[in-house]
């Protein structure tokens, strides 16, 4: 344990002061995980404004509250892993991953923990002046911000642990985009970022539910803004860690034998 | 009684399957349908073994097997067939307690860390090898001392020349003090002076702590300076294992003799072949049989001040041997 604690301390030391070194395109990044959900905010409002104040129940500072808990929710949850296999597998990098005598999904998970903590120096500050812009209201309970807080963290597992497992995928093809592109297409739509989940027609939502995607980013926010009962959102968590269960299942069934086809094609 | 080698490999051999396609539309669309490959035989069941604290040369052209080999002895790459062992341990299986005993540096490729301090990434290593605090800081004193480092560490790598980022890499490589070390090339593009630097460098590492060295290299004073045995291959087939004093012996066709005259040298072409003349000095490549009676006759016939005999460059008798041309 003490091992792990060490290495994950030096991991995020180091990765925090490489995303200090690269501030300017940390930013941007960040921008553009704001500016998203800020144009769905614009865009929603007004429909709802043209449609006399609401679309399925969401006014103008429903949806303020709803997007601005989506921007940070999906900040927090998000990867980019599946980016860097494909250069690691191309630029030859991933034989030096191999080499170390530990896992390399820890220098992954603690990198990625350390943009995160480094990121919301400037996230929260900027999801606080557009509150003021954008007056949200939600109706919040302690109880769904106590749950909150593990939904999050097993929102951001489960996203990790699929996120990483598909990434695997680039040492079968050698166009891992398309693989790519099609994940984030399916988890744009049915994670709730393109509209709340409960805007779309039941056939989607349906979907929605009978996948993990929902459970990346919706849920947590959902709970958050009191969307979700008391059962439903115990139901939701308990989902989380089914999916992280199966996840992981697969992830380490997966690993050796994505091993195996790197050291049997090279690298 | 000796020791289990540090190294040993037998019949490895390694396949890879190519994707292959001619030129042109129609040949794009007929790999449509049928996927068409082939196999590429890079390592042919070779066969060795390297003592512990041994320096061996690994050498052989551009695609003779060498890094695919010590891919498979560090653990990247499973082989085909045959089998190795390294410090006991079968490389492929890349358990913990071997991985932690070796190290592979790549000329070619590096793993420091771009945009942040050297130091940053020994850091980092300090942590995946689970190397204690006072080991850390004795292991880190010797290199730097050793490598001339101390001014590069804090420094970010992207400021570093390729040369003294070369040197760092080698350091934070050897951090955890390995006991077999895969060097593929380690003084690839650097200028002379840094080759021979990490050169004695490696020199030193391997007699002050009895590590083992696989080195591959494309510059023969690399070879010369550090290796008394050198395994030759090419097209993934051993060549030559044994001395490079002997692998020179028994490759070297011709010897090189020099001579310098009292006067203008005349046209030598009836002792040898002429490799220059210039004024005094004449330069002559003569097969290796001959020699004595030349020589013989050249003291006897010319006025001769001075008369060298050499075995030719190294490199000249590696590129007879790349070449494929039997030992006379």
């Amino acid at each position: 344990m003490s091992f792990l604690r060490d290495l994950y301390g030096t991991f995020i030391r180091i990765s925090i002061a490489i995303e200090i070194q690269y501030r300017a395109s940390s930013a941007i990044w960040l921008m553009g995980m704001v500016i998203e959900p800020l144009i769905y905010l614009v865009v929603w409002s007004a429909a709802a404004e043209a449609q006399g104040g609401t679309v399925g129940g969401y006014g103008p500072r429903d949806f303020a509250a709803y997007y601005l808990v989506l921007a940070a929710v999906n900040q927090i949850t998000s990867g980019w892993h599946m980016w860097e296999f494909q250069y690691r597998v191309q630029q030859g990098q991933f034989a030096f991953l191999l080499l170390r005598p530990v896992h390399p999904i820890h220098g992954d998970l603690a990198e990625n923990v350390a943009h995160k903590l480094a990121m919301q120096v400037a996230l929260l500050p900027a999801l606080g002046l557009l509150a003021l812009a954008f007056q949200p209201r939600a109706e919040l309970h302690a109880w769904s911000l106590a749950l909150f807080v593990p939904a999050l963290v097993l929102a951001f597992a489960v996203r990790f642990v699929f996120e990483w497992a598909l990434a695997l995928a680039c040492f079968w093809t050698t166009r891992i985009m398309a693989v790519n592109q099609a994940y984030f297409a399916v988890l744009f739509f049915l994670s709730g970022r393109v509209a709340p989940l409960a805007l779309l027609p039941d056939w989607l939502r349906h979907l929605a539910d009978a996948l993990p995607f929902r459970l990346m980013v919706s849920f947590p926010v959902e709970l958050v803004l009191g969307k979700v009962s008391r059962p439903d959102a115990l139901e939701g968590l308990a989902l989380q860690l089914v999916w992280l269960a199966a996840g992981s299942a697969f992830l380490a069934l997966l690993w050796p034998r994505a091993l195996r086809r790197f050291s049997s094609v090279g690298g | 009684m000796s020791a289990a080698p540090a190294i040993s490999v037998e019949g490895l051999a390694k396949t890879y399957v190519v994707p292959v396609r001619e030129a042109g539309m129609r040949a794009a669309l007929r790999s449509l349908f049928r996927r068409e490959s082939r196999r590429v035989t890079a390592v042919d069941a070779i066969q060795f073994a390297v003592e512990p604290g041994e320096i061996v040369g690994f050498l052989g052209p551009n695609g003779a097997g060498k890094t695919t080999t010590l891919k498979m002895l560090s653990g990247l790459l499973h082989p085909t067939s045959g089998g190795a062992r390294v410090l006991g341990f079968v490389p492929w299986e890349r358990e913990h307690a071997f991985l932690r005993q070796i190290t592979l540096v790549m000329g070619q490729r590096n793993q420091l860390v771009w945009d942040i301090p050297v130091a940053d990434s020994m850091e980092r290593n300090r942590a995946i090898y689970r190397i204690d605090a006072p080991r850390f800081r004795r292991v880190l004193g010797e290199l730097v001392e050793l490598l001339e480092l101390g001014p590069l560490l804090e420094r970010p790598v992207r400021n570093l020349s390729l040369g003294e980022r070369m040197k760092c890499e080698l350091a934070v490589a050897l951090l955890h003090e390995p006991q077999v070390l895969f060097l593929d090339e380690p003084t690839i593009g650097v200028d002379v002076t840094m080759q021979r630097r990490i050169r004695e460098f490696v020199a030193a590492y391997n007699r002050r702590t009895g590590a083992t060295v696989l080195l591959t290299s494309h510059y023969m004073a690399d070879v010369e300076a550090l290796c008394r045995r050198v395994i030759v291959i090419h097209h993934g087939r051993l060549l030559f294992d044994g001395l490079l004093s002997a692998l020179v012996a028994s490759f070297a066709s011709h010897k090189t003799v020099s001579v310098e005259l009292g006067g203008p040298a005349p046209d030598l072409s009836s002792y040898g072949e002429v490799v220059s003349r210039a004024g005094e000095r004449a330069v002559l490549r003569v097969p290796k049989a001959d020699t004595p009676k030349v020589t013989a006759r050249l003291l006897a016939d010319l006025p001769v001040v001075d008369l060298v005999v050499e075995d030719p460059p190294i490199e000249e008798v590696i590129e007879r041997v790349f070449a494929g041309e039997p030992a006379p």
